[in-house]
């Protein structure tokens, strides 16, 4: 029915401008952070998507075809029959072979690099997801119904979140280590569920006062069952400050998981993972071998700007109003350069290059 | 207007609402309530418009939440079509919502701004299954924009309520309140928030739509001028209690309770031979409902209560306190030690005792005071003694005025007769 189908498309076109409408109102530096933040994000996805088209090698590669055209990567594993293989050398500095240099354990600095934002990405995908799955209802539930269970979670998430974040994701992921063999659904979770406190509790103050406008007892006098007020009235006017933790907690979840790495915990080697590749390379470093740190906490740093870049931009656009320091949580303002090469504990804190030159 | 003689659409019974008040933070005061809406009788009539007036705070936005069962009430029955609907949980509630409306004063903050005007008009219609299909439920609410005054609909239908006027979002509120047919409708202030220009023309809405549709208006507003203009019966409501309610001609012509008529003077009129007449105009605020005035809760204020009014302890204090403030400064010292200070007195219901006082002065201050009239509340006062250690204020019996018929109208009254609230036994 064709005028149908017009109507339609102006009534999807008027939602459209309808949301887009805080972006344009916005101001234009909000939107060049968001715009710059989002180039930097975009990268970082494309190479997490298809970490084969730009890294030379697989993550846990450690020979190379020589004496071919084919393709370095997809050779391995054809190596002794068919091809004559070679391992790659150690500790090789950057150079035209191997554009970020290689490790002790002869694997391929940039490859590594690369396939470690497919672990860092799938990561804070899976761990915000779970955050924000289990955050926002609860708060919405909480804030809406109030009495016991409201104090109940909120003494709950108080309790999490007093703990400091890194040292929750440990614990976490120490007992997960007894019931699930270490990966990436585990390191998610262990990230995840430092982030739901924030999501909780956005929400449900929120909640508690978009709940005393007068179109949600509208919505009672209509007769509106309160799963239908909760999900039509209240999550609608509360969603919006979700993008914002969003993108502010995926940095901080960039750096957690990193932590996590570094100390251990975090997904298993051989899979590339920044925080693991920085703290293996702490000897490196020791004998003057800058490549294997610097790579990958250039990575973890500029994913970091990246997002908080668009949580910013985000937070001038939704909230004009609202700047609140406050919420923003623990997630770092300024990225500052690591002061030392050897405080392993800062890598987590500041994910700088840890020396800038050999 | 119905005939008199139909079976009332909504029956309100002894209905009382009271809010309890949170003690302070180590549990104090934890038994004070709100008495927001305290033992209110009354019915309304299929077809008429029912006003409800009051000053802000005299329980008249509460009144009309409860009777749409959106407040619980503490005790008391509201029959609607004969049934009590006061007990009623809200599941049992939710379907007869379809026939009891709420139409909300502030336009801007009714409407949910995340749902275009479609989506929130049309959602009662979804809610109750109404309708069955997004187009159906599309050509119901253009039908019912039309209808309010809203044309052409479809340019309005997708828009958000951001993107309409004030007075076209008061439209809307009143399409989505009335777009499932409703019986009676729960108006509250529904042209305060509007400017003067769109104000009348909603209410002719209002009314236009009344008479289409056979709806029942409760009129909530705090302007009496909007209530002549649009109500068949009026309550008016003074700190939770009806005063006085009747026919809107009645009450407007020839007012039978003191607030009613101090009402009335304070609508200003555009006449100058008006200008110097004697206006009586309630002094002083309105009490606070936490401790409301024994007796006719109106007596403090009121320029025509007399002895059995209910005067109490606190009455002679805010006298003492008023009477300070516009006297010298001589006076104000002498008197002041002739009382001792006002917080030692211990003020009660029917007796105020001074134990600081200077006995042999405040005495004859005391029955001076009384005996030349100078204030109502020495009407009163049946007493002023010295016992072993004070000066007490006696006071005579003040009993709460109940309702009476006064000509076609009921008043709560003592000037048209004395007639006794039932005790508060009664509510529970």
């Amino acid at each position: 029915m064709p005028p149908l189908s017009g109507r339609r498309v102006t009534a999807l076109r008027i939602r459209v401008e309808h949301a887009l409408r805080p972006w344009r109102r916005a101001n234009p530096m909000a939107r060049r952070l968001v715009l710059l933040g989002s180039v930097i994000t975009l990268g970082f996805a494309f190479l997490a998507a298809f970490p084969s088209l730009v890294a030379p090698y697989g993550e846990a590669q450690y020979r190379h075809v020589v004496g071919t055209n084919e393709d370095p990567a997809a050779a391995e594993g054809r190596c002794g029959d068919e091809f004559e293989c070679e391992d790659i050398p150690r500790r090789l500095s950057p150079d035209t072979g191997f554009p970020f240099g290689t490790t002790s354990g002869r694997l391929d600095v940039l490859s590594r690099v690369v396939w470690g934002s497919r672990v860092a990405f799938s990561i804070v995908v899976l761990s915000t997801v779970l955050a924000m799955g289990i955050g926002v209802p609860l708060g919405l539930i909480s804030g809406y119904r109030g009495g016991k269970l409201d104090r109940v979670l909120v003494t709950l998430m108080d309790a999490i979140y007093v703990i400091p974040g890194l040292l929750l994701a440990i614990i976490i992921a120490f007992v997960l280590k007894a019931y699930f063999a270490p990966g990436l659904l585990s390191a998610a979770a262990a990230v995840g569920v430092v982030y739901i406190p924030q999501y909780y509790r956005v929400i449900r103050n929120h909640t508690l006062s978009v709940k005393q406008e007068p179109f949600v007892e509208a919505a009672r006098s209509l007769g509106a069952k309160p799963n239908t007020i909760i999900g039509r009235y209240v999550l609608f006017n509360v969603v919006q400050s979700v993008p914002v933790i969003f993108t502010l907690n995926a940095a901080d979840a960039v750096l957690t998981l990193a932590g996590l790495g570094f100390l251990g915990y975090g997904v298993p080697y051989p899979q590339a993972e920044w925080g693991l590749d920085v703290s293996r390379a702490i000897s490196d470093v020791v004998s003057g071998f800058w490549w294997t740190a610097f790579w990958p906490g250039l990575a973890i740093m500029l994913l970091v700007t990246g997002l908080t870049l668009v949580g910013e931009g985000l937070n001038d656009i939704i909230n004009p109003l609202l700047r609140v320091r406050g919420f923003r949580g623990r997630v770092p303002r300024r990225l500052e350069p690591a002061p030392a090469a050897d405080t392993p504990v800062e890598v987590n804190l500041s994910p700088a290059p840890t020396q800038e030159n050999p | 207007m119905t005939t008199p003689q139909a079976q009332p659409l909504l029956q309100v019974e002894d209905l009382s609402t009271f809010f309890p008040v949170r003690g302070g933070l180590f549990g104090g005061g934890g038994s004070a309530v709100v008495r927001a809406v305290d033992n209110i009788s009354f019915d309304i009539r299929p077809g008429e418009v029912f006003g409800l007036v009051g000053e802000s705070g005299s329980g008249k936005t509460t009144l009309g939440r409860t009777l749409l069962k959106l407040v619980d009430p503490t005790a008391g029955a509201i029959r609607y079509k004969g049934t009590d609907i006061a007990g009623y949980t809200e599941r049992q509630m939710r379907p007869l919502r379809r026939e009891l409306a709420l139409i909300f004063q502030d336009p801007n903050a009714s409407l949910n701004p995340a749902m275009t005007i479609v989506q929130g008009v049309g959602h009662p219609l979804r809610i109750h299954g109404i309708t069955s299909s997004r187009a159906q439920t599309r050509s119901r609410v253009a039908e019912m924009l039309e209808r309010v005054g809203l044309s052409p609909a479809e340019t309005f239908l997708d828009k958000y309520p951001e993107d309409v006027s004030g007075g076209q979002k008061q439209r809307l509120v009143i399409a989505r309140a009335l777009i499932t047919e409703p019986a009676f409708v729960v108006a509250d202030e529904p042209v305060a928030a509007l400017d003067m220009s769109v104000r009348a023309r909603v209410l002719q809405l209002m009314l236009d739509l009344q008479r289409d549709l056979g709806l029942t208006y409760l009129f909530i507003t705090h302007d009496l001028a909007t209530a002549r203009f649009v109500c068949d019966r009026i309550g008016i409501l003074y700190l939770g209690s009806l005063v006085e309610w009747g026919p809107a001609r009645q009450l407007f012509d020839d007012p039978q309770h003191p607030y009613t008529r101090s009402l009335l003077d304070a609508i200003p009129l555009p006449d100058p031979r008006r200008r110097h007449r004697d206006k009586q105009l309630p002094t002083g605020e309105m009490p606070d409902a936490l401790n409301p005035p024994a007796g006719c809760r109106f007596h403090p204020r009121c320029p025509a209560a007399f002895e059995v009014c209910g005067w109490e302890g606190a009455d002679l204090i805010d006298f003492l306190e008023d009477r300070w403030t516009v006297v010298d400064e001589p006076t104000f010292e002498r008197e002041l030690a002739a009382t001792g200070p006002l917080d030692s007195a211990e003020v009660a219901r029917d007796e105020v005792r001074f134990p600081k006082a200077d006995h042999g002065a405040l005495v004859p201050l005391l029955r001076g005071l009384r005996d030349e009239e100078a204030g109502r509340v020495f009407t009163g006062v049946t007493d002023v003694t010295t016992d072993a250690d004070a000066v007490v204020v006696r006071f005579g019996e003040g009993p709460a005025p109940a309702l009476q018929p006064v000509q076609s109208v009921q008043v709560a009254c003592h000037l048209h007769g004395v007639v006794e609230q039932p005790s508060d036994l009664s509510r529970g």
